[in-house]
């Protein structure tokens, strides 16, 4: 099938890698990958601020760039809720209502589509590393995502997975970051905690903006850990 | 910003660094959380009590004028003396009126959330009478002239040797810091007041409306003694604690338990549906109930949020939510911290003032999964923002929205941002950490990812 | 989230409310009113049912629809913990809730031995007087005891019951699913006798033993649902906090001990 990624601002700006990892696996298990060039936003950012109107500016146009995809997969859990799970709301009442049903309908993060879509949990990936895994919020509350990745982790060689003992926000939560910084670096510093706890080496998230946020903690503070999108860890080298 | 809302972000931010804090915040949750789970696992579908719990408070509230009606009607037939309050200020000279009409001097109280949402406290300490908090973690605030840090355990931020130090100091009868002992001193000093106490004052879990009773939950037993001795008891609760037959409470305690403090069941339920009946040698010779609005029936009117009014103030919000376990409850300013805090208090006391509430959360959803009558209270957070924009937009943030939707749009715009930042990130480590870095919000305590070199659009289009 | 056509008038269009003041005045100006002049309860009542009644022409939308969990259907009975088929597996579960929750609980069965058991009792915890009220078992316990007893049958004194060591009460059930006894104060000799005095002794029949939470309700409102006594309680376990550093401490002001004898 023809699969059509839908690339957040921070993966292109920041970890364009985890995209190239995405195309090369979709290619490699023979879907063709489509990526329309532009909008480079899902409109969260206003849409969690309250800016409604102006999220939808942005959201509309990603309805137009993906209302005739086959089947859409996002790169990112919290980016994937935006359009799977508040898009309905956000256009409710608008003239826009029915087709952000219908492409919300069409879509899905990275690690359910591979699992859930395609039924596919083992992409023949070697990662002999311990690994600990953090599930995005907005993955795991919101699109419930919780066991799509733990396959996938289960079928990669030489991978060892510590659950931390909590499951908490890292506390990235997009704006939250930069409006509330400190309670959002004392998150980042509990989690951190909570990672070092399991002896892991990786954070491995299928939310690069969590991973953003607890990164940056990691090089300020310098603490004994690394971070990595899973599908960094699932691409054929 | 509203002055709500820099003391809010200056103590959140005194507080989310103080490690001592965290440490025993955190050690109090966990422990909880261990019991709750072990509970939790008892029941044969947690989920399931939560969806028919949701449904039994849905169709209270949803039908709130005739449960209300039966619940009065009920009390009153048992000779209850039923009183109506529409405003903080009304309930407090309602009951001012009522103790000086039965000539107090000394009032005992059990715990009651509503009574400090509407500082009851301090106006009858106005009016001349002693008021004495006889559930233990309030007795202790109230020694120490603090608010509760959480609406179930007041003093959960206090260490032994704190209110060692306190009772020293103010009943000068402190012989350790053990907890038993501590609490025996309480108990000593308290003994006294519910015996000589006039008036003794409540508040209510739940109203049951099919038998008029009220509920009361508790682990001490200061409430049933508050209900047994004076000569005048009187009940003050919002109209909303109404549920419809008292069956319903054979779910509803255990869940509120559970979740609330990590019991199956609390040491004491008690119903109560009228002052001493005939045949009965003791009770009180009057029995009061105050139904207080105070605006929620303006919460009611928002049918997108009116399920939260659900709330049976088990604490279970709070208990998840990283923000509350990182800045604590005093922080909040108000009488209703954590998740559900945020949710009502913007809509209770005005969206303006106290929209921060809302915006101080990373929206992670913990607090609905735990609410045990499905608050959809993440999601409200989400809504009251959006009101408070609608409302009142901030100009600055209203531009940049409107600035970033072509640039995030439009193909060559954001090339234009890619090289941009590229240039920009080179450029940064001249301002990197000072006040006036442009993210300095982020670089305070953490390192900014580079800019790839080659971005995901720019790889992309050079393939063939 | 809910889809704007449940709700009336939609999103966009929606007035936000203020409400500045949670004054009376401020809230009939935020709904579109003149404030009304200085009224008496009677119409505070009408005020209030009043907003009630506006508020409720606008539906909200189902409860838990933002939830995954669909309607199970279930009774409240398949949603509680699970309970005993038998007798026997409901006395076990009952011994072994009350014991986690330190209160003490003996199956006796004779009422001889609950006599000598009670005459130990009092040997061993010193008691030189007791409180209790009249019933089938407590006359037979206090007559057994052979102590100055208080009894709560008729006006007393509460100073007096204070210095009582110990209260004997019947009850109306025991709950196997939590460990609870419930009292109302016309089975338990009032409101204060089962909670004042430092050791609440509880005297039960094996034929009260009851399931769970939902049979304990149905059985209160069968026996009483014509004319309810003003106080209905479920104690669980001796009087208990954990406001000091989460750390258990067992009669904060209510009973220290709880005992249940059932025959």
């Amino acid at each position: 099938m023809t699969v059509t990624l839908f690339i957040p601002c921070f993966i292109d700006l920041f970890y364009p890698q985890v995209g190239v990892a995405m195309v090369k696996i979709l290619e490699k298990l023979g879907h063709r990958v489509a990526c329309p060039e532009a909008p480079a936003c899902c409109g969260q950012p206003a849409f969690n601020t309250g800016y409604w109107h102006e999220s939808r500016a942005v959201a509309a146009k990603v309805l137009e760039q993906f209302k005739d995809a086959e089947v859409i997969v996002i790169a990112s859990g919290s980016c994937g809720a935006m359009m799977k799970v508040f898009y309905p709301d956000l256009f409710a009442g608008t003239p826009h209502a029915q087709l952000a049903k219908t492409v919300s309908a069409k879509c899905y993060e990275f690690s359910q589509f591979l699992v859930e879509k395609l039924g596919v949990t083992d992409l023949g990936a070697r990662f002999p590393h311990k690994v600990t895994y953090h599930d995005g919020c907005h993955s795991l509350r919101e699109m419930h995502i919780h066991d799509a990745p733990r396959k996938l982790m289960a079928s990669v060689r030489g991978l060892e997975l510590i659950e931390m003992q909590q499951a908490v926000c890292c506390g990235f939560g997009g704006t939250f970051s930069a409006k509330f910084p400190m309670i959002s670096t004392a998150m980042g510093e509990v989690k951190c905690d909570l990672a070092l706890d399991t002896t892991a080496e990786y954070i491995v998230s299928s939310d690069s903006s969590c991973l953003m946020h607890i990164q940056g903690l990691i090089d300020r503070q310098r603490k004994p850990l690394k971070t990595l999108h899973l599908a960094e860890i699932l691409a054929p080298s | 910003m509203s002055t709500a809302a820099v003391q809010f972000k200056r103590d959140a931010r005194r507080l989310s660094a103080d490690r001592r804090h965290r440490e025993i915040i955190n050690t109090a949750l966990n422990k909880y959380a261990v019991k709750r789970d072990e509970k939790k696992a008892l029941f044969q579908d947690w989920e399931g009590a939560r969806q028919l719990a949701a449904e039994i408070k849905w169709e209270a509230v949803n039908h709130l004028d005739r449960y209300l009606e039966q619940f009065v009607r009920g009390l009153e037939a048992r000779g209850t003396q039923v009183h109506w309050a529409s405003t903080a200020q009304q309930a407090r000279d309602l009951i001012v009126g009522i103790a000086r009409s039965r000539n107090a001097r000394s009032i005992v109280k059990s715990k009651a959330m509503t009574a400090e949402e509407i500082h009851l406290n301090e106006a009858l300490e106005k009016a001349g009478f002693e008021v004495v908090e006889s559930d233990l973690g309030e007795f202790i605030v109230q020694l120490r002239e603090e608010a509760p840090y959480h609406i179930v355990f007041p003093a959960m931020h206090l260490t032994r040797g704190e209110i060692r130090e306190t009772f020293e100091k103010k009943l000068h009868d402190a012989p350790s810091d053990e907890p038993e002992e501590l609490t025996m001193v309480a108990r000593r000093v308290l003994r006294q007041k519910y015996l000589q106490a006039d008036v003794g004052i409540t508040g209510a879990n739940f109203a049951v409306a099919e038998t008029g009773m009220i509920s009361i939950t508790e682990n001490e037993g200061n409430a049933r003694l508050t209900a047994a001795l004076p000569k005048t008891m009187i009940t003050l609760l919002g109209i909303e604690k109404v549920i419809p037959r008292l069956e319903d409470l054979a779910l509803l305690l255990p869940m509120l338990a559970t979740v609330g403090a990590g019991q199956l069941i609390s040491g004491y339920n008690t119903m109560y549906g009228g002052p001493r009946q005939a045949g009965e040698t003791d009770g009180p010779e009057e029995f009061h109930v105050v139904l207080l609005d105070h605006n929620r029936t303006a919460l009611l009117a928002d049918a997108e949020q009116r399920d939260s009014l659900h709330c049976i103030r088990c604490g279970a919000c709070l208990n998840v939510c990283p923000i509350y376990r990182n800045v604590g409850g005093h922080t909040y300013g108000t009488t209703y911290p954590g998740p559900i805090g945020g949710v009502i208090t913007p809509n209770l006391r005005g969206l303006q003032d106290w929209k921060h509430l809302s915006y101080a959360s990373s929206l992670c959803g913990a607090c609905t999964e735990a609410c045990p009558v499905k608050i959809d209270l993440a999601h409200h957070l989400l809504q009251n923002r959006r009101n408070a924009s609608q409302q009142k937009p901030s100009l600055w943030q209203k531009i940049a929205f409107k600035l970033f939707a072509p640039v995030a749009n439009c193909r060559v715009l954001w090339i234009l941002v890619t090289k941009l930042g590229r240039l920009g990130q080179k450029l940064h480590p001249l301002v990197l950490g000072k006040p006036f870095d442009p993210a300095y919000v982020w670089t305070k305590t953490r390192d900014l990812p580079p800019v790839a070199q080659q971005s995901f659009k720019e790889w992309w289009r050079q393939r063939p | 989230m809910v889809e704007a056509t449940t709700i009336s008038p939609k999103f966009e269009c929606r007035n936000p409310r203020e409400i500045r003041n949670p004054s009376r005045d401020g809230l009939w100006s935020a709904l579109g009113f003149e404030p009304p002049a200085a009224s008496h309860c009677m119409s505070e009542r009408e005020n209030i049912f009043g907003r009630i009644r506006e508020a409720l022409r606008l539906t909200a939308p189902q409860p838990g629809l933002h939830d995954a969990a669909p309607r199970s259907g279930k009774r409240v009975t398949d949603l509680l913990p699970a309970v005993g088929r038998s007798f026997d597996e409901n006395v076990a579960l009952f011994h072994k809730n009350a014991v986690e929750l330190k209160a003490e609980f003996r199956l006796l069965s004779s009422a001889e031995e609950l006599r000598v058991t009670l005459a130990n009792l009092r040997d061993a915890d010193g008691w030189t007087r007791a409180a209790s009220h009249s019933g089938q078992l407590t006359d037979a316990a206090c007559q057994a005891l052979g102590l100055p007893v208080l009894l709560t049958d008729t006006a007393f004194d509460k100073i007096e019951l204070e210095k009582c060591p110990v209260g004997i009460t019947e009850c109306d059930a025991l709950v196997a699913q939590t460990g609870s006894v419930v009292v109302t104060n016309r089975s338990a000799g009032g409101r204060a006798l089962s909670v004042l005095p430092p050791h609440h002794v509880v005297l039960a029949r094996r034929d009260q033993l009851v399931a769970g939470l939902p049979e304990a309700f149905a059985l209160l409102k069968a026996r009483y649902g014509a004319d309810y006594p003003s106080m209905l309680s479920f104690i669980t376990g001796p009087s208990r906090t954990g406001d000091i550093e989460r750390i258990l401490v067992l009669g904060a002001h209510g009973p220290k001990k709880l005992t249940i004898f059932c025959l």
